[in-house]
């Protein structure tokens, strides 16, 4: 039986029929299997959740410990039944803890990819090439003037401008679960040893990076600085929506610094007010999204969030079969962790 | 070319006039000329010519990449430039990067057959970011929240000099600007600009507020209509005092005059309206609405003794003809969107000019007879004027009508009857005794606009924003009702706070039930208040109306769709 028959989008999220069970759901259902802990694909309040156990973990930390009524931990590679429809888990390279997840049902093989990126993560294993005959991938970046730089050049970026203005607090926007994180290991690796600061909201999901045996090096919390004038020429990261509110006015002469993918169009970098834009992402960005679908291979294409219009088109160019699968509440900036 | 772009880099990401302005002096007394020179030209918009056209650099990316893909990128992105500095798919990093100077000589001098060769030559050896202040560049397209003006006040600060004098300098002197900026640097006397044709900036008003009107005296003031056309100014100077060197102007071979038809912020815009420079001579600045007049060709040269006495009204001819009126020819004046026709063409054909012959109605006089009027007046410079219609012989200029009104009641009353005319666009308000002053003096004059029109029509479409907005459906298209049917009349994407866009957004994700490539359509459910400024007949839409400046007014959560207005209603709304 087609896909298309059994694996269905509706008003909460993308539901499998026959495995009774959501993907990813927006809304609180009896049975979720969530790819990875960031907001937009992570709720609270379902009955029962699968998940890897990263992604758990998170979740309860930002949910608290009783985000859901039966927690499952499903390690990578393990598949799980529910009914006839096989379950199991991949890793997808795109923040701690995130997964893939292949679904087998009645002769076919389709992979639910979540979020994904090619490039090397410190805090993840690879995406992993799982063959099926349908692909559902993100497009998030799904247009070919998203081309995201090596991390080093625009990490080089921001140790220049150190430099440039050793009076400036160095405020950077950056998404508090992945990009946070993902910014200090790549200041760590390029030989940043200096504390780096934190905003209150990205405390306790570094904590949990820790926990997990990632090392952050030494982090400081903001709100334990007793001068703030000492920030001058330091490192301080806060989610992007701190940049623009009353927070940063405590600390000095403030040089925005925004990393996302996103900052690769000017309108975008503008209105966040970056002075400096990194463009840092977690997503694949056009010539990943092409690679991936080359080598997966499948049957036919289903394009989720983001721009589908262009993915779908190149998918079909490259002679593949493509769909749009229209799923709400996919915010793309907000809460996707860019 | 490196430290060009770098310069545009640096200022396109900067917020702080301040600090842009300190960048870019910092970028003039430490480049040679003559390339900062032209950067300054292609800052302050006055590249005299385009390197290459947009439409050549639309052709070597649609042979180069998808054109659909091309297209879906744009749309994302929301400007050509930007979108084809990443989408080129060559790229061979050079580290001898030609001169900002080089950039434009190579330009200006090569083959026409060679444009897109060199161009995409230039594009391959350089970075996404070089690309794009290229293309800026090249097409005069270049936006750095900088305006003109600021860079006069910049050149001004560097020079240590008044903005004024830059101002009156610079429709005189051409880029690259070497002998002004050695003048500014003190190293060479001031150019010579005694005879040449320029910009003289102008006078501007403000919104008129309810304390304004209440505070309303009589014979204080002068209330004109405020014509709905585009506010120009014509400068002529007599031909025989111009100097060789200055090739400025654009008066026509074998006239006697130099002169230029200026727009309020100093473009020269005289190569679009000949047929109005054509007809003008003498030594003058006068300041006024640049408009579509249908009778300004049955009496040229004709009607040698005919006056003609600015009016303000339309075909429709009113009984009130004004202080003026009895011995005047009373401007036909069309609409603007007849005017539109004329407006950024740069040869206007013979059928065009006729079908569509522009006049000036005049409203201001800064020189007349060679004599500066400036320290003078409001009403000098107006008796004057006045006078100087009596004497002289034009068929298409029009003393501008001045209005009556005693009280703040009566202006209220004047304001309401002159805004039945659909041709008008409200007051102007200026008082008798202001000089001319460059630039928005406080309480010297006022505009009083219209109130906009609205109706409530139902949104059909929607699709995402450019730039800023792209990830917001923030574009709608709406519609009104005929019988059973809704037939879409326009599309509106302004008018609604951040707050109220991110609902809209929402709603349109929440309600789209189709798609056609980037358009969502939505359930007929959601009624938009919107305004526009005016109706006009449109056989290019299936409505057959079209809405000037529509915007969204308010949005009527509350109302059921078929509530909504009908085509007749807005039929009804038609000028004229
Ligand atoms: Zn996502
Ligand atoms: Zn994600």
């Amino acid at each position: 039986m087609h896909p298309s028959t059994w694996l269905k989008t509706d008003d909460t999220g993308l539901y499998c029929e026959p495995g009774e069970f959501y993907i990813d759901p927006m809304n609180e259902v009896a049975t979720a299997l969530v790819t990875h802990g960031h907001a937009d694909h992570a709720r609270a309040g379902h009955h029962r959740v699968y998940a890897s156990p990263e992604t758990l973990a998170i979740m309860q930390t930002r949910y608290g410990e009783d985000m859901a009524t039966h927690q499952h931990a499903v390690a990578i590679g393990e598949s799980i039944n529910f009914n006839d429809v096989k379950a199991t888990f991949y890793p997808a390279g795109h923040i701690l803890g995130s997964t893939q997840i292949l679904i087998e049902y009645a002769g076919y093989r389709v992979v639910v990819s979540g979020d994904y990126k090619r490039r090397h993560d410190p805090t993840c294993p690879p995406f992993k090439v799982v063959p099926c005959d349908v692909l559902i991938t993100e497009a998030t970046f799904g247009l070919p003037v998203f081309k995201h730089p090596p991390i080093e050049h625009e990490i080089e970026k921001l140790l220049h401008s150190l430099r440039v203005f050793p009076e400036r607090c160095h405020l950077v926007g950056a998404y508090a679960l992945g990009k946070c994180q993902r910014v200090i290991l790549a200041l760590r690796e390029a030989g940043y040893a200096k504390p780096i600061y934190l905003h209150g909201a990205q405390l306790k999901l570094c904590d949990l990076y820790k926990q997990l045996g990632i090392d952050l090096g030494e982090l400081i919390p903001v709100s334990e600085v007793a001068d703030k004038k000492t920030l001058a020429g330091e490192i301080v990261i806060a989610p992007p929506s701190a940049l623009a509110d009353r927070w940063s006015r405590s600390l000095p002469n403030v040089r925005p610094v925004v990393a996302s993918g996103w900052m690769q169009i000017r309108a975008r970098a503008k209105q966040k007010n970056a002075e400096l834009p990194l463009i840092i992402s977690d997503h694949c960005d056009w010539p990943e999204l092409l690679q991936t679908i080359e080598e997966v291979n499948p049957k036919e294409v289903w394009v989720t969030h983001g721009r589908e219009d262009a993915l779908m088109y190149q998918a079909e160019k490259m002679g593949f079969k493509a769909k749009a699968l229209s799923l709400v509440g996919y915010d793309e900036e907000e809460q996707g962790g860019d | 070319m490196d430290a060009f772009s770098h310069l545009l880099e640096q200022l396109y990401f900067t917020s702080g006039n301040k600090a842009k302005a300190q960048l870019i002096a910092d970028y003039i007394a430490n480049t040679p000329d003559p390339d900062r020179g032209w950067a300054i030209a292609a800052m302050a918009g006055t590249l005299r010519f385009e390197f290459f056209k947009r439409n050549t650099v639309k052709k070597l990316i649609t042979e180069h990449t998808d054109p659909a893909l091309f297209a879906m990128s744009y749309d994302y992105v929301g400007e050509v430039s930007e979108t084809v500095a990443h989408l080129w798919p060559y790229s061979e990093p050079s580290d001898s990067l030609p001169t900002l100077t080089e950039v434009v000589q190579t330009f200006a001098s090569v083959s026409k057959q060679k444009v897109s060769e060199t161009l995409a030559h230039y594009l391959t050896i350089m970075t996404p970011a070089q690309r794009w202040a290229l293309l800026k560049l090249g097409t005069r397209g270049l936006r750095i929240g900088v305006s003109a003006r600021s860079i006069k006040q910049i050149l001004a600060d560097y020079g240590n000099k008044d903005i004024k004098e830059i101002e009156t300098l610079w429709h005189a002197v051409t880029p690259p600007y070497v002998d002004m900026l050695s003048y500014l640097e003190g190293k060479a006397d001031k150019p010579d600009i005694e005879n040449a044709v320029t910009f003289h900036p102008v006078m501007l008003s403000h919104p008129i507020e309810d304390s304004d009107i209440n505070a309303f005296t009589k014979d204080t003031w002068q209330i004109e209509n405020k014509y709905d056309g585009i506010r120009v100014q014509l400068v002529v100077k007599p031909n025989n005092a111009v100097d060789d060197k200055t090739q400025k102007g654009s008066g026509s071979d074998g006239d006697e005059s130099e002169k230029a038809l200026f727009s309020r912020t100093g473009d020269d815009i005289s190569h679009s309206f000949p047929d109005l420079l054509e007809s003008v001579s003498g030594n003058m600045v006068l300041d006024g609405e640049l408009l579509v007049i249908h009778n300004v060709e049955h009496s040229n040269g004709l009607a040698k003794d005919s006056v003609k006495k600015g009016g303000s009204n339309v075909k429709a001819q009113s009984d009130d003809k004004g202080a003026f009126a009895s011995s005047a020819t009373q401007p036909d004046v069309d609409t603007f969107n007849a005017l539109q026709q004329r407006l950024n063409k740069k040869k206007p054909s013979k059928a065009l000019q006729s079908s569509a012959p522009v006049g000036l109605i005049v409203y201001d006089a800064l020189v007349l007879d060679g004599e500066d009027l400036t320290d003078k007046t409001l009403k000098a410079r107006r008796n004057a004027l006045e006078e100087w219609f009596q004497k002289t012989s034009n068929s298409r200029l029009f003393l501008s009508e001045t209005l009556n009104a005693t009280s703040p009641q009566t202006l209220r009353q004047l304001h309401t009857q002159v805004c039945q005319n659909r041709a008008v666009e409200g007051l102007m308000i200026k008082r008798l005794d202001s000089h001319y002053v460059p630039g928005r003096p406080k309480g010297q004059w006022f505009k009083w606009k219209r109130d906009p029109l609205v109706v409530d029509a139902v949104m059909m479409y929607a699709q995402r924003g450019h730039g800023k907005r792209s990830s917001f459906y923030s574009d709608y298209t709406f519609g009104v009702w005929e019988d059973s049917q809704l037939l879409p009349i326009g599309k509106a994407y302004s008018g609604f706070t951040d707050e109220e866009l991110k609902k809209l957004d929402n709603w349109v994700r929440r309600n789209a039930v189709g798609r056609f490539g980037p358009v969502r359509e939505v359930k007929k459910e959601l009624v938009l208040e919107v305004a526009f400024d005016a109706v006009h007949p449109s056989s290019r839409h299936k409505s057959g109306v079209a809405l000037r400046f529509p915007r969204i007014h308010r949005i009527r959560w509350d109302k059921p769709a078929s509530e909504a207005d009908t085509l007749a209603n807005v039929k009804a709304l038609i000028e004229g």
